[in-house]
């Protein structure tokens, strides 16, 4: 790992030269965390993981405890064991207008891109682009989910529904609000991903396992 | 209760506080005042904690009624303050009586007025904090005439002193502070930041300060580079889109982005950045 510099206040770890850095970083993320919400960072305020590196955000003021960040980063492989990721499963509409693209893309049919999105375990890798939208990769990197390794649509739309569910690049995704977008929407959920009175206010957060379900399985169709 | 009744609100007027930290792990800005030691100061001068909500006027425009008697005091960038009709100042405390108006006007020098009342504005929170968020939405909605924000009862100590002049502007050219920041690797040539002036584009806002360049070398990124992977944007982060025109990230920053940051400010300077206007001349030094 290597510490970037960011400012008086914040430190950037990078773990894009260890063995496997995403790994590393998503590990590395839950220790932190842990320690955060234990009190054993004071002085930092938020911890932003990322792909494969975790911003550590402190104040100016009070600076980053390099010691007290290196005690909570060694007591990480312990502590990503303790602690549980949850689990969310999060029914989709498969009726997106983006569905019949994807599918003629691959070759393949629309059921066969929905049972690809449905049969991967997700992970949230980190949140970003809006409150509540979380960046998902397939849990097993051996578990290869080709709809969703298609790039970003060419145009972005100006606006994308909340609840749509959307692919591109590698991730897949909840748009938690009406936004503008430019992945492949593959269909839509009445799950509410945000909602800014909740505790906490979103039920992803980077660790999050999510599995996509098919509405129309279960009313048996 | 005492209240105070939105007339005029210039081209933006927002309610901000010290913003909502502790949020950025789910995608949420922090937020808050661009400027959060003039922030600051407006709260100690009217004796509430520092933290208290104010208004945040952006160049000018915005008047006020009062709806029972106040104690205002309007700091950051400098412009002229108008209670009734008599001309007063910023940096001081001053009263407001029930019915009368108060007008300030557009800055002379400097971007954004902050306007606390004693006792702060009692708005909604979300998250924890009073401040809109002009990128994501969050917070309460920017100010419109006719508004009615009701004034609380968080007030303290009284200051031991009712006037805090400040110093001016030290030039026609503004010096930024920064520290070298965490891809500062991935340009050409990291010291072209430094070197030469900048000058601020139109298209500046809560969310950035777009600087074009007005004399001194091209900043380019080192070619043949692997594509960054999106990474957290620490606060005061200098961003280098492949324009080759930086970005100074002011409050309402996304929490993660995708091009290089090569340097990032103090926190000082970030306040100062916060005050920047169009056609301002700036100049980056690089510190320890």
């Amino acid at each position: 790992m290597r510490e970037r510099p960011a400012g008086r206040g914040a430190v950037l770890l990078d773990f894009d030269a260890t063995p496997s850095p995403r790994a590393a970083a998503a590990d590395a993320a839950v220790a932190l965390r842990a320690a955060v919400d234990a009190g054993a960072l004071p002085g930092v305020v938020d911890i932003v993981p990322a792909a494969t590196t975790i911003l550590v955000q402190g104040s100016p003021a009070h600076g980053i405890d390099d010691l007290a960040l290196h005690r909570a980063l060694r007591a990480e492989s312990d502590r990503a064991a303790e602690v549980p990721a949850d689990e969310v499963v999060i029914t989709v509409h498969y009726d997106g207008p983006d569905l019949h693209d994807v599918a003629r893309e691959l070759g393949w049919t629309t059921g066969a891109v929905v049972a690809s999105h449905t049969g991967t375990r997700w992970r949230v890798e980190f949140m970003g682009f809006a409150p509540g939208f979380g960046y998902l990769v397939p849990d097993d990197p051996q578990d290869r989910c080709p709809p969703c390794e298609l790039p970003r649509r060419t145009e972005s739309r100006p606006r994308v529904g909340a609840g749509s569910v959307a692919v591109a690049a590698g991730y897949s995704a909840v748009y938690p609000g009406v936004s503008p977008g430019g992945w492949n929407l593959l269909g839509h959920t009445e799950a509410r991903l945000w909602d800014a009175a909740a505790t906490p206010p979103s039920p992803l957060a980077a660790g999050t396992f999510v599995w996509f379900r098919d509405a129309a399985g279960e009313s048996g169709r | 209760m005492s209240s105070v009744t939105v007339l005029a609100t210039g081209p933006l007027a927002t309610v901000q506080d010290l913003g909502r930290g502790g949020y950025a792990h789910l995608g949420v800005p922090r937020s808050g005042a661009a400027d959060r030691e003039s922030l600051r100061l407006a709260n100690r001068l009217v004796g509430n904690p520092e933290d208290l909500a104010a208004v945040e006027i952006t160049h000018g425009g915005f008047a006020m009624r009062a709806d029972g008697d106040l104690t205002v005091a309007a700091t950051g960038a400098q412009a002229g303050l108008v209670v009734g009709d008599r001309p007063t100042g910023p940096n001081a405390t001053v009263v407001v009586r029930d019915g009368q108006h108060l007008r300030v006007a557009a800055p002379t020098r400097g971007c954004r007025v902050y306007l606390a009342v004693r006792g702060g504005f009692d708005v909604e929170a979300a998250l924890g904090s009073r401040s809109t968020d002009t990128l994501s939405g969050l917070g309460p909605a920017r100010l419109a005439v006719g508004d009615r924000l009701a004034v609380g009862a968080a007030a303290g100590e009284w200051p031991a002193t009712q006037w805090a002049p400040r110093p001016g502007p030290d030039g026609l050219t503004v010096t930024l502070t920064a520290t070298v920041g965490p891809r500062a690797d991935r340009l050409a040539d990291p010291e072209a930041l430094f070197t030469g002036t900048w000058t601020v584009n139109p298209a500046s806002n809560r969310v950035g300060v777009r600087l074009d360049r007005l004399d001194g070398p091209a900043l380019e990124h080192l070619p043949g580079l692997p594509e960054l992977r999106s990474e957290g944007i620490a606060h005061g982060s200098v961003q280098v889109p492949p324009s080759g025109q930086p970005v100074l990230f002011g409050p309402d920053h996304p929490v993660t982005g995708g091009y290089p940051v090569a340097a990032v400010l103090t926190a000082e300077s970030l306040d100062r950045a916060g005050q920047l206007t169009p056609g301002d001349v700036v100049h980056l030094r690089l510190v320890d």
